[in-house]
């Protein structure tokens, strides 16, 4: 449960971005979450909620995209979206699978309007 | 309405930090390795016998973090090596500036194994990069053999499971094999050694699997 260190990460990067932008609001905070991040994506949103409830960044909207497991395959090179950490490749079989993607927890973009 | 990308890490001044660890250790030829388990898997008793293990030429040093109590501190530095305890007061894993911190007074020049054992929790310390050369994963057979598929996040990130309290198989349903394909399932290739801290069983292929990074660590000091 470490949503609420998560939160307050971002909000950091909110407010610094807001810093570099006088005249701008913030309205929106967009976040890339992968499957694999081991973060509950409702439990941010509530973190993130709670933190700025009553501050001047009660309006912003954080938005989470969702980003979910891939993997490679050492055999046959086939590149696919995991299901329920099956890992080995659906085509051939091959349990030997590369990750490509899946951990994310970035910044992706912010949104801001003129005030 | 204006949108600018950011395209950074969300944790990317602990990420920061944790680089600047690396390379700290690096510059040493310090292995540094992260500990982690739910609470209760046998990371201090782990410890204790790796400790036991290392000739006290070994320059050893451990920091343990916990939500309270310096106890575990207190077990592991019986040993004769320098172990401190991290406090988080309430926070459930350890981050970058908490080790740099913790090792502040500490000169690394005279160090060349340091083993960080986080807070007991399979979730948030897996977010966390501590400057570290691997985590390490315990798993004790009295959990249930679904736990890697339970936390994917931890047992992907870590190079190898331990798979403690070996010496209790004949009293629990835990099977290994599955555990051990559920362990392949989330980390294709992930290293597995399965020990007894009561009896010793498995502890010398731990010890070697330290041995060998140790080389490895003081390999790359020399190639820079």
């Amino acid at each position: 449960m470490h949503e609420f260190a998560i939160a307050s990460s971002v909000l950091d990067a909110v407010r610094t971005e807001a810093q570099l932008r006088p005249g701008m609001r913030v309205s929106k905070i967009g976040v890339r979450l992968g499957d694999l991040a081991g973060l509950d994506p409702d439990a941010l949103s509530f973190c993130f909620e709670a933190l700025t409830k009553e501050t001047d960044l009660e309006s912003v909207v954080l938005e989470i995209e969702r980003k979910p497991l891939r993997q490679r395959c050492s055999r046959c090179a086939n590149e696919f979206v995991v299901v329920n950490y099956e890992t080995s490749c659906p085509e051939c079989g091959e349990v030997l699978t590369v990750f490509l993607g899946g951990d994310e927890l970035e910044l992706a973009y912010l949104e801001l309007e003129d005030v | 309405m204006t949108q600018i990308p950011l395209e950074r890490k969300v944790l990317n001044e602990n990420d920061r930090i944790a680089g600047e660890l690396r390379a700290r250790f690096a510059h040493h030829g310090i292995l540094c390795l992260n500990l982690v388990s739910s609470p209760g898997a046998g990371k201090t008793s782990l410890l204790e016998r790796t400790l036991e293990a290392f000739a006290p030429t070994q320059r050893v040093a451990v920091l343990t973090g916990d939500i309270q109590t310096d106890n575990d501190a207190v077990r592991l530095a019986r040993f004769g090596f320098p172990a401190r305890q991290i406090t988080t007061g309430g926070t459930c894993h350890l981050d970058a500036r908490m080790i740099e911190k913790a090792i502040a007074d500490w000169n690394l020049a005279d160090l060349n194994v340091l083993l960080i054992e986080n807070v007991g929790n399979l979730v948030c310390p897996s977010s966390y990069d501590l400057g570290e050369a691997a985590k390490i994963v315990v798993l004790s057979v009295t959990e249930g053999e679904d736990k890697p598929l339970k936390y994917p996040a931890m047992f992907f990130r870590s190079e190898l499971l331990i798979l403690n309290k070996i010496d209790l198989l004949p009293y629990v349903p835990f099977s290994m094999a599955k555990a051990r394909e559920n362990a392949q399932k989330v980390h294709p290739g992930m290293e597995i050694i399965e020990v007894s801290c009561l009896t010793g069983e498995g502890l010398p292929k731990w010890q070697g699997w330290i041995d060998n990074k140790i080389a490895s660590s003081i390999k790359a000091l020399a190639a820079t």
